[in-house]
């Protein structure tokens, strides 16, 4: 009976996720949609209008907004993805790529505006590197006022973009490569005589594509429709349509949230768009370059390649690593001025001062990022579980609902999700905030879990299932300690994804719940660095230990056991 | 199914419509009966004891911040209240937060208690019946106000108050300069433009509609513009507008090539700009606290060097306040914190350099000599202006003012 009502439960796991998971969503954009075209009762929009849409197009900075927006998302997307797929092809059979991938997974855990904050510091005019070579070099004795940061073209916001977006597109290719048995490809290829770049990309690359075309497409919405960065990286006259819309949900005139909700459908709009459009290129290039593919021409040995992409990879990451050193440095900083290297006066006053505010924001940071990471785990290992069971393949337009938060950007549904939330009587509390997370925070794990798990060989669960155990007993002692690592992993990537989140704090929590994150980027407002360092570090630390965690228990756990140490 | 969710939704809205007529009444009718009970201040202190008060307040300054920790300790100790600052990027979130309750027909329970506010703000949540009271009479500490003296204690940017926020402290614009850098400074808005042209890009404001920029933008208008009067009622027609605000944007257009990015770039907020004065970027930042250079230099935010300077004809100064959204759930509390707010004790700590250097909203001719010497004794750093010198104070123009220049800003210089 039991064991009956066990595979009952798990039956609805995939039901139950899509609409605990869909339902915020949906209510989400309607809420966003129906002030759009004018319908909002609590500010008297009774009827059908498009007065919003009518004042937004009228906005002079909205083709300035749109072609900042497009240009930082689209090549933010490209040079990231070209420097991932130039990167592996290149350099996965060097040593170099070994250490990179090390270096990468902790930046991976790095928030966005932790990053942002620091890349600011580095390249301003009176930033580190100018400092570095001021004024004995360049003659500087002031700072040149030259637009580094906040440029008209957004090449700052670019650049953080793709720090932020190489380590995790790069993970998603190596997990990628590693389903496909890339290296057996590769090896036949290989000893067809085929170059090593030209190898990766005929065999290996054309069976990857599928699986990271999500994650890119997660990744354009993403750059597309990012507020955090922007605020901080981008312009402001005019800031990108992200921002713009945030600044007008925010205006005091109330009657501009008609024109907020018309451009956040805008960016709706744009965001599919350019998935399509995507699409669309993909078919292109693939069409192309199908003639190029089979014309057996074996290509070079891709030294030249390799060293660029190396080079370029390696300066992205440094990039990203001496963001977070500089800001480590501002936390102990009491004087630091132009053009100091290095700080004229430390002390320990911005943490000493911070204590409090430390403490509960990290306890809430670490309550809400364990609880929703714990409970997406759960829920994916139950659809997956599911899947297997049933033996299902989870359709691809599944994937796609699962996806939506990702896909949907962030400014164009919290402000309806929010209303939903007030009108369930769950807003600022503690479960909301969970909630909201975990609609961000499930997509990742899935992502970073499905594949582990539908590649595990069968052939265990079937022997462990002859040999009479049951399915249930099957699952716990042979499949969990075998995916015990990746299911951490996939843990900590949740952990992390919850500690970024800014918007979906600001919303649900209704700014009673301080995090680490939301700290951070009111503080950035008050442009303090030394205590926006202490925040920008802590909010890097707390992911870090997890991933430390996820890599160090099953490796403890599994000290004597070396088969299971490859299974990742 | 989408069908399905689109009519409930529609439901959802016109129950809320209805609810929310209904609720308004409930609350003008709940107002009358406060108005006429008039609970005695010992009834309120009672029910507050063991309340919450979730305050809303701009957390971008961390001097601030920690001064409203203490803030929190004081009541704690004194009336058993749990004091929570919550920390916003732009005082707007709030009223974006208490207008989707009010949407959703939470007419109590609501989840602000106390806003810091003024200006626009405040103008749009009374004008959307957003706000409790009039609740300042019946706050004991109200009594010592300066309201001869500081007019905008009454008038929040020319918007009468009427009892439903307490004044809490005094801004006026002043200007920070890095004396070891800079030696002659501006006496006018036209000197500006001098100053600027000799100094070329070393002088920005920060973005409007941030409250720094948009006061720079007022402060110019007042002394460019012929009948100063006008500004104090809204604009009369478009035309007015355009005839009143030419000289403006006359002179944005002539000083903006000489700005910090050629004026093509502006900082998001004050604290930006006084980040780029300490990094050497810009030579002036445009502060809002008379004590705030003093302020920084204790608390190395800017170099020792730095002084102020105000112009011959008088800055623009205004009151900021604190405001209870008319759904808080902790209404008594929220009224002992501001209460508390307005005490001598608080506001004198409030004006201590060392702490924040914001100043007082009450009138020293009003306060008991023990009180008035916890003014006294406060510390003046070599950076504050002593208040003979600190100039006229200029009155903020209408709101309407404000919220059309504003726009008409983003159109000419945000494309």
């Amino acid at each position: 009976m039991s064991k009956f009502q066990r595979i009952e439960v798990l039956r609805f796991a995939p039901i139950f996720t899509m609409v605990l998971f869909l339902a915020p969503v949906c209510a989400g954009l309607i809420g966003t949609w129906l002030p759009a075209v004018g319908i909002f009762p609590a500010l008297g929009g009774e009827e059908f209008s498009l007065a919003g849409w009518h004042e937004l197009f009228a906005y002079p900075g909205l083709g300035s907004a749109l072609r900042l927006t497009l240009t930082c998302g689209l090549l933010s997307t490209v040079l990231s993805l070209v420097l991932v797929i130039g990167f592996v092809a290149s350099c996965n059979e060097r040593k170099s790529f070994r250490a990179l991938r090390r270096f990468i997974t902790p930046l991976l855990a790095v928030p966005h505006v932790a990053i942002a904050i620091g890349l600011a510091f580095l390249i301003a005019p009176s930033g580190w590197f100018v400092r570095l070579f001021s004024p004995w070099a360049t003659g500087w004795t002031t700072p040149p006022d030259i637009a580094s940061v906040q440029d008209p073209y957004g090449f700052a916001l670019t650049a953080g973009l793709v720090v932020k977006e190489l380590p995790f597109l790069f993970l998603m290719t190596l997990a990628a490569v590693h389903q496909t048995h890339a290296d057996r490809r590769l090896a036949i290829a290989r000893s067809l005589g085929y170059g090593p770049v030209t190898a990766w990309i005929k065999t290996v690359l054309p069976a990857i594509y599928p699986q990271i075309r999500l994650p890119v497409y997660a990744v354009l919405a993403f750059s597309l429709s990012v507020v955090d960065m922007a605020m901080i990286l981008a312009p402001t006259t005019p800031p990108p349509l992200a921002v713009l819309v945030l600044r007008w949900f925010n205006d005091p005139d109330l009657s501009m949230r008609f024109v907020a909700a018309a451009c956040a459908s805008l960016q709706f709009g744009i965001v599919a768009a350019a998935i399509g459009g995507w699409r669309l290129l993909e078919i292109l290039v693939a069409r192309l370059a199908r003639p190029w593919l089979i014309d057996g021409r074996r290509g070079g040995g891709g030294d030249t390649l390799a060293s660029i992409f190396g080079f370029t990879a390696t300066m992205v990451c440094g990039l990203g690593a001496l963001s977070i050193l500089g800001m480590a440095l501002w936390s102990f900083t009491r004087r630091w001025r132009y053009p100091d290297v290095l700080p004229s006066a430390i002390s320990l006053d911005s943490w000493m001062r911070q204590g409090g505010s430390i403490l509960q924001a990290g306890l809430n940071t670490l309550s809400i990022g364990l609880a929703s990471a714990a409970i997406a785990t759960i829920l994916v290992v139950a659809c997956l579980e599911n899947e297997r069971r049933q033996s299902v393949q989870t359709t691809t337009r599944g994937l796609w609902l699962l996806y939506a938060p990702l896909l949907v950007p962030q400014i164009g549904f919290l402000f309806g999700t929010q209303v939903l939330a007030v009108q369930l009587n769950i807003d600022g509390t503690w479960w909301a905030l969970v909630w909201t997370h975990l609609l961000f925070v499930l997509p990742y794990v899935f992502l970073s879990l499905s594949d582990s798990y539908r590649n595990l060989d069968e052939r265990y669960v079937r022997s462990a299932l002859c040999l009479g155990a049951s399915p249930n007993r099957t699952f716990w002692r042979v499949k969990v300690p075998m995916l015990l690592r990746p299911i951490l992993y996939a843990m900590a990537i949740g952990f992390a994804v919850s500690v970024a989140q800014y918007l979906p704090t600001l919303f649900a929590g209704g700014g009673r719940y301080v995090t680490l994150t939301t700290e951070a980027v009111s503080l950035a407002a008050g442009a303090n660095r030394r205590v926006v360092g202490v925040f920008a570090l802590l909010q890097a630390t707390l992911p870090m230990i997890a991933f430390g965690l996820a890599i160090g228990i099953p490796a403890l756990l599994y000290r004597h056991r070396r088969g299971l140490r490859g299974i990742a | 199914m989408m069908r399905t969710i689109y009519t409930r939704i529609r439901q959802i809205f016109i129950g809320l419509a209805c609810l929310i007529v209904v609720a308004s009444a409930a609350q003008s009718q709940a107002l009358a009966q406060t108005q006429s009970q008039n609970p005695t201040w010992d009834e309120t202190l009672a029910a507050a004891r063991g309340q919450n008060v979730y305050w809303n307040a701009w957390g971008g300054d961390e001097r601030i911040n920690a001064y409203i920790a203490w803030v929190g300790k004081r009541v704690w100790d004194e009336y058993g209240i749990s004091l929570n600052h919550v920390k916003l990027a732009d005082t707007a979130d709030a009223v974006s937060r208490v207008l989707a309750e009010k949407a959703a027909g939470r007419t109590s329970g609501g989840s602000i208690d106390l806003i810091w506010i003024n200006g626009e703000n405040f103008a749009a949540m009374k004008e959307n019946g957003l706000l409790h009271g009039p609740f300042t009479e019946q706050l004991p500490s109200f009594a010592a106000v300066d309201f001869e003296h500081k007019p905008s204690t009454r008038v929040d940017f020319t918007v009468p108050v009427e009892g439903l926020e307490a004044p809490w402290g005094m801004a006026k614009i002043n200007f920070i300069y890095d004396s070891a850098r800079v030696k002659t400074t501006p006496r006018s808005v036209p000197d500006f433009l001098t100053w600027a042209e000799a100094n070329p890009g070393r002088f920005t404001y920060p973005t409007p509609p941030d409250f720094i920029g948009s006061t720079f933008l007022k402060q110019v208008l007042i002394e460019l513009t012929e009948d100063r009067d006008e500004l104090q009622k809204p604009f009369v027609s478009e035309e007015r507008f355009t005839a009143v605000t030419a000289p403006l944007w006359e002179y944005l257009d002539n000083l903006h090539p000489h700005l910090w990015r050629k004026g093509e770039l502006f900082p998001a907020n004050g604290p930006a700009q006084r980040q780029l004065l300490d990094d050497g970027e810009v030579d002036i930042h445009i502060s809002f606290y008379p004590s705030e250079a003093s302020s920084l230099i204790a608390t190395d935010l800017l170099p020792g060097s730095a002084r102020v300077f105000v112009l011959e004809e008088g800055t623009i100064g205004n009151t900021h306040f604190v405001a209870i959204p008319f759904n808080a759930s902790g209404k008594e509390a929220a009224m002992v914190v501001a209460n508390f707010l307005m005490s001598p004790e608080a506001q004198a700590e409030k004006q201590n350099e060392s702490v924040w250097g914001d100043d007082t909203v009450l009138a020293m001719a009003k306060l008991s000599n023990e009180d008035r010497r916890r003014f006294d004794d406060l510390p003046r750093g070599a950076a504050t202006l002593p208040p003979e010198e600190l100039g006229a104070t200029l009155l903020e123009p209408h709101p309407a003012w404000m919220t059309r220049i504003e726009a008409e800003w983003q159109k000419r210089y945000s494309r």
